[in-house]
């Protein structure tokens, strides 16, 4: 409840956010607040400042972009400051990038929803968050400024670890982007954990399809284990296979086969072995939404 | 006793206000934000107090350096429990009730020798604001030297272990028993069958969602003492405070408990917190502050439940309860709180006969002090428990015997016409007919083609399950004398004073202190059906032991039979004292008047007539009062009930579960409770609501764990849960009125209720859901999880 | 007869805690609007926004009920959204309008909603009303006509451990059939 002291600044700009947290070692940024405040307020984290960008205009825009051109990759864009909220009512969104706009749905609460935003929420790499899944399966990437200049960093390569994130301390995100494919489904599964609100075990699924075969998948799951991780084991058992009861059943029983016993959360609620369980179940319920095919 | 009693069901006519839905009139500071909780308030010059706590659960405190938090800016003070020690206060927080054989170990303010669960006040910092208060306990520099600790109440008795009070080397506070342990043997060995169940009930935070709080003020010119604080019985904190810890006279400390944003019991007791909120306050001769964090409250609010219990249950093949022998091993934590050890011995061991005719009962209870956080009562304290106990055994019993549970529980369903019932675990029930309620309940969910749906369901592989609780509970906590016979230190009374003000309008000031239950308006209630008025015109008083000169609070489902007993009893006396001024005035005598809406009438001359708050001016104004009668119009009640009051009922829920996943969903909670008589049945059905919450949560979600180092693991709100709004049904309630016979009102209580009744009933329906799978219990909190794997394996877990 | 003990600290009795704490305190001067009221005032950085509220501004209808953003007791809207005051700095909100309970009624007259929580006996001690208003009165902004399941998800970032929610699950689905046969 009672945090350290620290010292504030308001960022007038990308660029002046960027200074101040070069002048100043050990700040950390801040939009929304809901990644870093409450593990203030635990202790866990005691920052010696705080760089609010949280009034900066323009990073919050969600647009889809048309394909590539100007070195833009095309597909969706969502400013970093966007969020939850916007994200889970925008048509754009739910049109594109679905998992992501159930995840924005389904995290939190409406006051919690109102109040984070995407880009704190996957900088910050909490791994019982519900948009990492999604942003893995559906391919997406960050992109960051620094003092150097820009880069982007694939989903696959931002989670390292419980709270850490390839994002650095001198970077700040810009934007999430997620590619569309007009021939694609996606959608995201939450198991709620009882106490948290967490995923438990939460399931993010893309495919593209021609309706009867699945051409490309990719899933991924947030939750049930330390690290949000993609699911190779299903992806392959997915791709090829023709959209059917059967290659769902198959796929649901290889979704955790490529991770360790270790990979998995054990906690007061459930075990590493339960959420293992439950990981075959939830990427079989996605599946059967996502492809809404009935049982 | 008065002579009011006798006219109590005079045959007079009230004002309708008893039994009527009336909104609540203090709802609206509540809904606008002006109501004021202890936090809210402040005086001139607060100070904050912070307290360290340990993070060891078991240590030897070596040494306390507080001069780095001493030196800070804005820091007033710094004191250890060596200073608080120095000052010469008793500075002891007392059990109040005795057991034979009972070890009361020293319990400090702040300690001083060893700290004994984690979250021990060991010092104290005033600051000038609360942040900086917190800094400084950073500063605070505590060398411990760790000790072997305990969490288990079992292994606290039955492993060598370094006992936590060396007082108790074996770790056992009282060895309790009660019943008759040879005729339950003899009626084991004599019974066709004998079913079993070895079960843990975990331990509950209560989780009020106002954290405790306390705002001390000491004027030095008067030496008195004022405190703000969330108590659920402002009077007894101001004994407790006086003769325990500060040794104030009593009429040097007023006690003032503003709005109160729930208790659930965890605002009963004498906590070391507020009694050095107050020591500080009079340290420093400035007004302190001090506002419990949620995680303070998890580490020393005190929790309910932890009862470790081997229960059997012998039956005759034809479904006849034989007998029950139960034994417990109840954690009391590190310290014994006030009630800790009436707790899981007298209010737990004597419900065990439950709704039933049982013969034989013996039970024996270990009470084990561990390391940690002090144990106590929580809504439905000892009764949940023991309730819990039964109500298992006669499912395993019923399983034992091929029965359905129903037919077994009406089978040995006290009769109504064997009232009072005597039981053998030492209680006389007052009044009941638990088949009417029992048959109202299942006749809701229509049980027999709820059965038959079961059959049907279970061929296509889904799961419902049928669970029946019936529950009885002792409430009120008295009479004093019996209470006294069986340990207590205190009284079982209630006390108020119906008041008519001069010009009319009526206060009534009540001993008992409210924290949601609608006081204000179940009380005017009362107090208007008595004395023919409107509630509008009645204003009730609670919270301020300076405005009420004595009371004993609210637990123990007590306010409106005991509180609400006292303040009938006093309009009523009020009502008598104005009808012989009506007589005296109408000159007539007092047999010939009448008296309705509040209008005093000579019989059979309507228009002869006064109304009584016309008479209350009379008697302010004593021009023309019968002779030798005193002026005025006000009563000052001490009721002292002639026996506990004994609420009952049975709820039914239906769940479905998923064995894959082990989902729970609960399809239909069905409650019907019988309070006795109603005062308002809006209020009824919002507690019983909010009973079957708790009761639910019990079962199915909360349940605090400590981990190997003897630490809370579930130690914030996102790792305790308290259920939220998508994780409970919707209700459907119903009553069945059985008065109480000895209550002035009927009443017999509603606060704990459905708590009591909602784990066993949900765990009861769960585990019915499992039949298939050959799984006859499981433990609380029944999670995903754990039914997962009971089906899995069978309930071999 | 008791004696008050000796004092065993040295005090700085006297001196008022804002005296004290402009000394040593580096702080922010923040303006904000409460329900339609601006105010001034300066901030500590790690002053969150519902400290703000109560201890500097008097608001104390929101309340603090856990540490974690999970209770709810604190919630009030910013710039139209609610939010959890706890979950926020004070310095954050340089500039915004804030709604809390006490902006709802209107010269004493209770809001629709108000009243129904009463009628329906949706509040027991009080403690989680009114940020379990705030959190309505959003969802009745953007819903006129939320089913049962609508309504206790929108209230899911709000606890209350004395109703079991029923009876405002209740007040709130009343009050949109009201509002509802207005229109």
């Amino acid at each position: 409840m009672y945090m350290d002291d620290f010292e504030y600044y308001r960022a007038d700009s990308v660029e002046n956010a960027l200074e101040l947290l070069a002048d100043h070692d050990g700040a950390e940024l801040i939009a929304g607040a809901h990644g870093l405040l409450p593990r203030m307020k635990t202790g866990d984290e005691s920052p010696s400042a705080l760089v609010d960008i949280g009034q900066l205009s323009g990073l919050d825009a969600i647009e889809a972009r048309d394909g590539e051109r100007d070195g833009d990759p095309g597909g969706i864009s969502i400013g970093a400051l966007a969020t939850h909220t916007e994200i889970a009512e925008s048509e754009t969104v739910r049109e594109h990038a679905t998992a992501l706009a159930d995840a924005a749905a389904e995290l939190g609460d409406p006051q919690v929803r109102n109040g984070g935003t995407i880009g704190g929420n996957l900088a910050h790499g909490d791994a019982r968050s519900d948009p990492p899944a999604p942003l893995l399966a559906l391919d997406g990437s960050l992109e960051v400024r620094s003092p150097d200049g820009e880069r982007t960093i694939a989903a696959t390569d931002l989670f390292e670890g419980p709270f850490e994130t390839a994002v650095a301390d001198d970077e700040i995100v810009t934007a999430v982007r997620v590619p569309t494919d007009a021939d694609a489904v996606s959608g995201y599964h939450k198991r709620r954990d009882p106490l948290s609100g967490y995923a438990m075990v939460g399931v993010g699924v893309w495919l593209r399809t021609d309706g009867e075969t699945i051409e490309a998948a990719r899933v991924a799951v947030t939750g049930a284990t330390t690290n949000p991780a993609r699911l190779p084991a299903a992806e392959d058992e997915l791709e090829g296979s023709a959209v059917s009861e059967e290659t769902i059943t198959e796929a649901s029983a290889q979704a955790g086969t490529t991770l360790s016993d270790e990979a998995f959360v054990s906690d007061v609620q459930a075990s590493a072995e339960y959420r293992e369980h439950l990981l075959s179940i939830d990427t079989e319920r996605t599946l059967y939404e996502v492809l809404e095919v009935d049982r | 006793m008065s002579d009011a009693d006798a006219s109590g069901d005079s045959g007079d006519d009230g004002s309708g206000a008893f039994g009527a839905a009336i909104e609540r009139g203090e709802d609206v500071p509540l809904l606008t934000g002006s109501g004021e909780y202890t936090d809210d308030i402040s005086r001139r010059g607060t100070t904050h107090l912070a307290i360290r706590r340990s993070d060891h659960a078991h240590a030897r405190i070596e040494n306390v350096d507080t001069g780095d938090a001493e030196a800070m800016d804005g820091v007033l003070a710094v004191y250890t429990g060596e200073d608080v020690v120095e000052s010469g206060v008793p500075n002891t927080i007392p059990t109040a009730w005795d057991l034979p054989g009972l070890v009361q170990p020293q319990y400090r303010m702040l300690a001083t020798d060893k700290v004994r669960h984690e979250g021990t006040a060991v010092a104290a910092v005033v600051a000038e604001t609360p942040h900086v208060a917190h800094d400084a306990l950073e500063r605070i520099d505590v060398e411990y030297e760790p000790l072997e600790h305990v969490t288990d109440p079992v292994e606290a008795v039955e492993r060598d272990v370094s006992p936590v009070h060396d007082e108790a080397e074996d770790n056992v506070a009282f060895d309790f028993e009660l019943g008759d342990a040879d005729a339950t043997d003899e009626a084991f060995a004599d019974a066709d069958r004998v079913a079993s169940v070895d079960l843990r009930q975990p331990r509950i935070i209560p989780n009020a969602m106002e954290p405790r709080a306390a705002l001390a003020d000491w004027d030095e010119t008067t030496e008195k003492l004022r405190l703000w604080m969330t108590s659920q019985n402002p009077h007894l904190h101001r004994m407790l405070l006086s003769a325990g810890t500060l040794g104030l006279p009593e009429n040097k400390i007023q006690v003032i408990a503003p709005e109160v944003g729930g208790g659930f019991g965890s605002k009963i007791y004498h906590y070391p917190d507020e009694a050095v909120t107050a020591w500080c306050s009079m340290q420093l001769g400035r007004p302190v502050k001090w506002q419990a964090t949620r995680s303070e409250s998890y580490l020393t609010d005190c929790h309910g439940r932890d009862h470790v219990t081997t229960g059997e249950i012998a039956l005759d093949e034809d479904g006849t309860i034989r007998g029950v022998r139960v034994e417990t091993h109840a954690g009391l934590g590190a310290q014994l709180s006030q009630f800790g050890t009436a707790t899981p011995s007298y209010l737990y061991a004597t419900v065990l006969s439950g709704q039933y005719t049982i013969p034989a009962i013996h039970c024996r209870v270990v009470g084990a002090f561990t390391n940690t956080t002090p144990v106590d009562a929580y809504r439905g304290a000892g009764r949940a428990e023991g309730i819990y106990v039964i109500e298992r055994l006669v499912d395993v019993g019923a399983r034992e015997l091929g029965m359905d549970s129903v037919e077994l529980r009406r089978h040995n369903l006290v009769a109504p016409d064997e009232f009072p019932y005597e039981s053998a675990a030492a209680l006389v029930y007052d009044s009941g007919e638990y088949e009417r309620a029992m048959d109202l309940a299942l006749e809701h969910v229509d049980y027999d083609e709820l059965r038959e749906r079961q059959r049907e369901l279970r061929d296509e592989d889904r799961y419902i399950g049928i669970g029946v609780g019936n529950f009885i509970e002792s409430a009120g906590l008295s009479p004093s004398g019996l209470a006294g016979d069986l340990g207590a230190q205190a009284g079982g009374w209630e006390s108020s004073i119906v008041r008519f003000d001069s010009t009319g309008s009526v206060t009534v000031l009540a001993g008992t202190a409210d924290q949601g239950q609608g006081h204000r308006t179940t009380y005017a209630q009362i107090a208007a059906e008595e004395l023919g008025l409107s509630v509008d015109d009645i204003d009730v008083v609670e919270g301020d032991t300076d405005r009420i000169p004595q009371g004993m609070g609210t637990y123990g489902s007590r306010s409106a039979s005991v509180g609400g007993g006292s303040i009938a009893r006093g309009a009523r006396e009020v009502r008598e004292k104005a009808r012989r001024i009506a007589a005296h005035q109408l000159e007539t005598s007092v047999d010939d008047i009448e008296f309705e809406d509040g209008e005093f009438h000579v019989a059979g001359a309507p228009d002869r007539s006064l109304h009584i708050q016309a008479i209350a001016h009379e008697a302010y104004l004593g021009h023309d009062l019968p002779e030798g009668m005193d002026p005025g119009l006000e009563e000052t009640n001490f009721y002292d009930p002639e026996n506990f009051t004994y609420p009952f009922g049975t709820h039914v829920a239906v769940v479905e579960v998923d064995p894959e996943t082990g989902e729970i969903e609960i399809e239909r909670y069905v409650a019907v409770d019988d309070c006795g008589e109603i005062i308002n049945p809006m209020i009824v059905e919002g507690q019983v609501h909010g009973g079957i919450a708790q009761g639910i949560g019990a079962a199915l979600y909360e349940g605090a764990a400590y981990d190997d180092d003897g630490h809370l693991q579930t130690r914030r709100m996102d790792e305790y849960a308290v259920p939220h709004a998508t994780q409970l049904p919707d209700f459907e309630t119903d009553n069945t009125v059985t008065p109480s016979p000895h209550n002035p009102i009927g009443v017999k209580g509603v606060g704990e209720s459905a708590t009591i009744a909602a784990t066993p009933t949900i765990v009861s329906a769960v585990v019915d859901a499992l039949e298939p799978f050959d799984v006859d219990h499981l433990d609380m909190p029944i999670t995903p999880e754990s039914v997962w794997r009971a089906a899995e394996t069978g309930g071999d877990r | 007869m008791w004696k008050p003990p000796t004092v065993i600290a040295n005090t700085t009795r006297g001196r008022t805690t804002e005296e004290t704490r402009r000394q040593y305190m580096s702080e922010h001067e923040i303006s904000v609007t409460v329900n339609g009221e601006r105010h001034e005032l300066a901030v500590e950085p790690r002053t969150l926004l519902v400290t703000a509220l109560r201890d500097e501004l008097g608001y104390t209808g929101a309340n603090v009920g856990c540490e974690t953003g999970r209770c709810g007791t604190c919630t009030v809207a910013v710039n139209g959204e609610t939010i959890k005051s706890c979950t926020r700095l004070a310095v954050q909100t340089d500039g915004a309008e804030i709604e809390t309970v006490e902006g709802l009624a209107d010269d004493g007259d209770l809001t629709p909603l108000q009243e129904s929580f009463q009628e329906h006996h949706g509040l027991q001690c009080g403690y989680c009303t009114p940020g379990m208003l705030l959190s309505a009165d959003a969802l009745l902004a953007t819903n006129d006509d939320p089913t049962r399941e609508e309504i206790r998800e929108a209230i899911e970032g709000n606890l209350c451990r004395c109703t079991g929610y029923q009876n405002i699950v209740d007040a709130i689905e009343a009050t949109a059939d009201r509002l509802g046969e207005r229109r």
